[in-house]
């Protein structure tokens, strides 16, 4: 009896200080989320409660129905293909640098300056980029150039032209390769080396080694730095500014001119821009990051 | 046996060509500021423009004061959550991957919105752009601490701490930070390229900062920025070269990118 | 015309000689082991024998057939990796049918040799399972069954052991043996465990430095090793340094003692040499003198191993370790004690320099 009551005692008497040191514990990471909250987290939330508000404060899914209107239809639509197109064409050409640098039997210093250039490449996007695709691409660019004094071609007159859908993807890849590559190496790395002896050894092709084997095993990695890789182009603005000065109608573009003054003619519709694009950018990288979980499961 | 490198040697060489023209051609643009010869004529223009000197340290001084408090925010916390509250991990790692849901572009629409109205009218100030800069560098700076953390067995340093008499500062400056170093300086090194090269941030706040700076330039220039691309690239293989030696070594390499 | 001929293979890499004056002929349903340490060759054989790499020199044949320059795919050799190389992405099921589907068997004839392979190594109900639900040494039967799908004309197993824990390696190994019997498939097994090796095996190739040290049955390797390396690899060497008196008589003087081995010996006169000797040739007590040698040591630690008792004793400043056998009347020899012991004269293997 008197055993229950000293349990009791000492139960209760623990309680109290672990209640007091498991706050002192989370006093330990407040700076961070208030930081976060005050920086990230509400400027996000707020946007998000504004795209469902009208100016005058009142809930309304207005702004959300406005969206679909042809011209801010446009500017997903085309933001949407420039992502899938620098994302697809980054999926096949990183993997494929990717992978020869890995496995293709070079010198070990093929495989070390690809992936150095490639952490390079990657954080060369934005104005600098831009500027460096006009030299080389632009009306007096250096290939136009050799198109035209070699060639007798001028580039422009057939309708190419920097300024564009194509001229954006071409220039986009410059950081899409890369980034590629840095992510999808540690896959092929783990695409153990048995694996491949093993199917040889079972009598299997190169062809069916890849169809039966490696490529279900990369799919999901692929897949999910593809998606990725869309995410990272979607969200772009610098390079598109900087290239197009605002003439492409992306959507990022669209929000940066609503930023300088309501172009939209409703800060709530911007409101409801910004959020349209989050959206797709958390699908994006909601997927992305399920699918590599897969990979990990298999590979390591 | 030689035919199997075929392919791969195609690739690398296609790959070469598209990565490394782009770079030719700039800087040969570069050398065309002087009629008829090639000269560094644009970089001595770049060089000698004050608006160049002042925008370049603006930012440095901004990247500063952007991996310090980042720093100060991540490494007690990241210790923090690793050592006793590790329920919180995946909250850390939704909220440091927050930054590539929420590009800089919506990030700063938002911040807008709310600091330039009373009462917190921030926007007049440039502890704004820096707050953007450290919510930027969010994932990076997690993802080099974190790996160095798990690298280096936090737990049992603690304890010999500890055991030794050290109070929690003296334990994360004494003995977590020095076995950081590796990883806070690659977080650090990483935040400089991205805060250098940012424009978006700082276009639409309103501040001087090297990004508009080259947006400005691009706009009355030809051939200036080209050599000022030239020079930021140089400037992101120092800072991404400096990285790789300093990493000598350790394993993890996911580099991903800044400023898109 | 042996199943399995292996003729002066040598393989280098670069300058560095991996293999060297490799010679084997192993019959139809032989199990041969390569035994030796790390880095002595004896993967490296084994890969030339798959297809994995080519030999700088010399000659492969199977059956008689040359296939040194057969691409991997198409020797219908099987291989068990050390670390199952089981496909991730397929069920259990669908590896072991691996082989037969890339040489376009029909499906039904596929379900049928998957289902005879699952029993055959005792996992009928595990078909639908992906390898990262199976533990080591269901993966590694999974392996083994994978192999012998495809009925190949020799299994190879590189290790496949090393990664389990020790209770299963006993258990799986036994198995494996019972399999390889069963279906009389010329098997080839690498490994650096000498017990696994002895058990397994019909022969072993020991194998140190990229050469050859010695080819014997285990008991042939065990009791007449042929070379130091083989004495001191393979079971417990006691090694006692000692000098030729009188070599055509076999005369030695270890620790002050003369001692006879069989004669002759072929170091000379004066020659400083090892006598090495197995712990289970020594005994307690005075030996009979023709056809015994007896020393006299001091006992430094007794053992109870269960089945053996293994005493340590010191003779001058050797430590030298010697195995009884259990018996339930055994009175233990007390530590401290100062005791005779002796060994048989012709169980003394003579070698060559001292072991200081």
């Amino acid at each position: 009896m008197a055993d229950k009551a000293l349990e009791k005692g000492v139960k209760l008497a623990a309680a109290r200080p672990r209640t007091l040191r498991i706050n002192l514990n989370w006093l330990g990471v407040v700076p961070f989320f208030l930081f976060s909250l005050l920086f990230l987290i509400l400027p996000s939330l707020f946007l998000l409660v504004g795209s469902f508000q009208n100016e005058a404060g009142d809930f309304t899914l207005a702004n959300i129905g406005d969206l679909f209107q042809p011209f801010i239809l446009n500017s997903y639509w085309l933001s949407i293909q420039v992502s899938a197109v620098t994302a697809l064409a980054g999926v096949i050409f990183g993997f494929g640098l990717a992978y020869a640098s890995i496995r293709g039997g070079l010198p070990r210093w093929i495989r070390g300056g690809l992936m150095t250039f490639s952490g390079v490449a990657s954080n060369f996007a934005g104005i600098p980029l831009a500027f460096a695709f006009i030299a080389t691409l632009g009306r007096t660019g250096f290939i136009t150039m050799i198109f035209k004094n070699v060639l007798g071609l001028n580039l422009y007159d057939t309708g190419f032209s920097l300024y564009t859908f194509l001229g954006l993807s071409l220039t986009y890849m410059y950081f899409q390769f890369p980034l590629m590559v840095l992510i999808i190496a540690p896959a092929i790395d783990g695409l153990k080396q048995q694996w491949r002896e093993a199917s040889e050894n079972l009598g299997a092709t190169n062809f069916q080694f890849w169809r039966y084997v490696a490529l279900p095993i990369l799919t999901p990695a692929l897949l999910g730095t593809g998606v990725l890789l869309f995410g990272n182009a979607f969200g772009a603005y610098a390079t598109a500014f900087a290239l197009t000065g605002g003439s492409l109608n992306l959507v990022p573009i669209q929000i940066g001119a609503q930023i300088r003054g309501d172009v939209l003619h409703n800060p709530n519709l911007g409101y409801a821009l910004a959020f349209g694009m989050v959206v797709i950018m958390a699908i994006s990288i909601g997927i992305s990051l399920l699918l590599q979980r897969r990979t990990s499961r298999w590979i390591q | 046996m030689k035919k199997q490198r075929f392919w791969p040697i195609l690739m690398i060489v296609l790959g070469a060509i598209y990565f490394l023209l782009p770079l030719y051609a700039t800087f040969e643009f570069s050398l065309r500021e002087r009629r008829g010869e090639y000269s560094f004529d644009s970089y001595a223009n770049v060089l000698a423009d004050s608006q160049f000197r002042d925008s370049f340290i603006y930012s440095v001084v901004l990247a500063l004061a952007t991996i310090v408090v980042s720093l100060l925010l991540i490494v007690p916390t990241a210790f923090w959550v690793h050592l006793k509250l590790p329920q919180l991990r995946p909250v850390m790692e939704f909220i440091t991957l927050l930054p590539f849901v929420i590009p800089p572009i919506v990030l700063v629409f938002g911040l807008i919105r709310i600091y330039s109205r009373p009462p917190f009218v921030l926007v007049s100030s440039p502890a704004l752009l820096v707050a953007g800069y450290v919510v930027l560098s969010f994932p990076y700076m997690y993802r080099s601490v974190d790996t160095g953390l798990r690298a280096i067995d936090v737990r049992s340093l603690t304890e010999a701490g500890q055991s030794l008499g050290a109070g929690w500062l003296t334990i994360l400056f004494r003995v977590i930070f020095p076995n950081l170093r590796i990883s806070l300086l690659n977080g650090a090194f990483l935040t400089f390229a991205i805060v250098l090269g940012e424009f978006t941030l700082a276009t639409m706040l309103n501040w001087p900062a090297f990004g508009p700076y080259l947006a400005l330039i691009g706009q009355n220039r030809a051939y200036e920025p080209a050599a000022l691309a030239i020079l930021s690239f140089g400037l992101t293989w120092i800072c991404i070269g400096l990285i790789q030696l300093f990493s000598r070594g350790s394993r993890e390499q996911t580099q991903l990118a800044g400023t898109r | 015309m042996s199943f399995l001929e292996l003729e002066n293979i040598r393989k280098s890499f670069g300058t560095s000689i991996a293999v060297e004056l490799f010679n084997l002929q192993a019959e139809q349903g032989e199990f041969v082991s390569f035994l030796g340490s790390s880095g002595c060759g004896k993967t490296t054989t084994l890969r030339m024998i798959a297809g994995f790499e080519q030999p700088t020199a010399g000659e492969i044949k199977v059956g008689g057939q040359n296939i040194t320059h057969q691409p991997p795919n198409k020797r219908q050799i099987g291989m068990v990796f050390q670390s199952y190389a089981l496909f991730p992405n397929m069920t259990v099921g669908d590896n072991i049918g691996f082989g037969l589907k890339v040489a376009g068997k029909k499906a039904v004839e596929i379900k049928g040799r998957v289902d005879e392979m699952l029993r055959l190594v005792d996992l009928p109900a595990m078909g639908k399972r992906y390898p990262h639900q199976l533990s080591g040494g269901q993966q590694q039967r999974v392996a083994l069954a994978r192999a012998i799908a495809i009925e190949p004309r020799l299994l190879l197993l590189d290790e496949p052991l090393s990664a389990l824990d020790a209770k299963i390696r006993v258990s799986l190994r036994n198995e494996l043996r019972a399999i390889q019997r069963r279906l009389g498939i010329t098997t080839i097994y690498v490994t650096h465990d000498q017990e696994e090796a002895m058990s397994l095996s019909d022969r072993i190739v020991v194998m140190s430095k990229g050469r050859i040290e010695q080819i014997g049955t285990p008991f042939e390797i065990y009791n007449y090793p042929a070379t130091e390396f083989v004495a001191s690899f393979v079971g417990t060497l006691n090694m006692l340094s000692a000098q030729v008196v009188n070599a055509a008589k076999g005369e030695l003087i270890l620790a002050g003692k003369t001692i006879f081995v069989p004669a002759p010996l072929n170091q000379p006169d004066g020659a400083k040499v090892t006598v090495a000797l197995r712990p289970e040739n020594l005994e307690l007590g005075q030996g009979p003198e023709a056809t015994h040698n007896t020393l006299s040591a001091k006992i430094v630690d007794v053992s109870f191993l269960g089945a053996v008792v293994r005493a340590r004793l010191k003779l001058l400043d050797k430590t030298f370790a010697m195995d009884i056998f259990n018996s339930r009347n055994l009175a233990l020899p007390e530590v401290g004690a100062e005791t005779l012991v002796s060994f048989p004269k012709e169980s003394a293997l003579i070698l060559a320099g001292t072991d200081a």
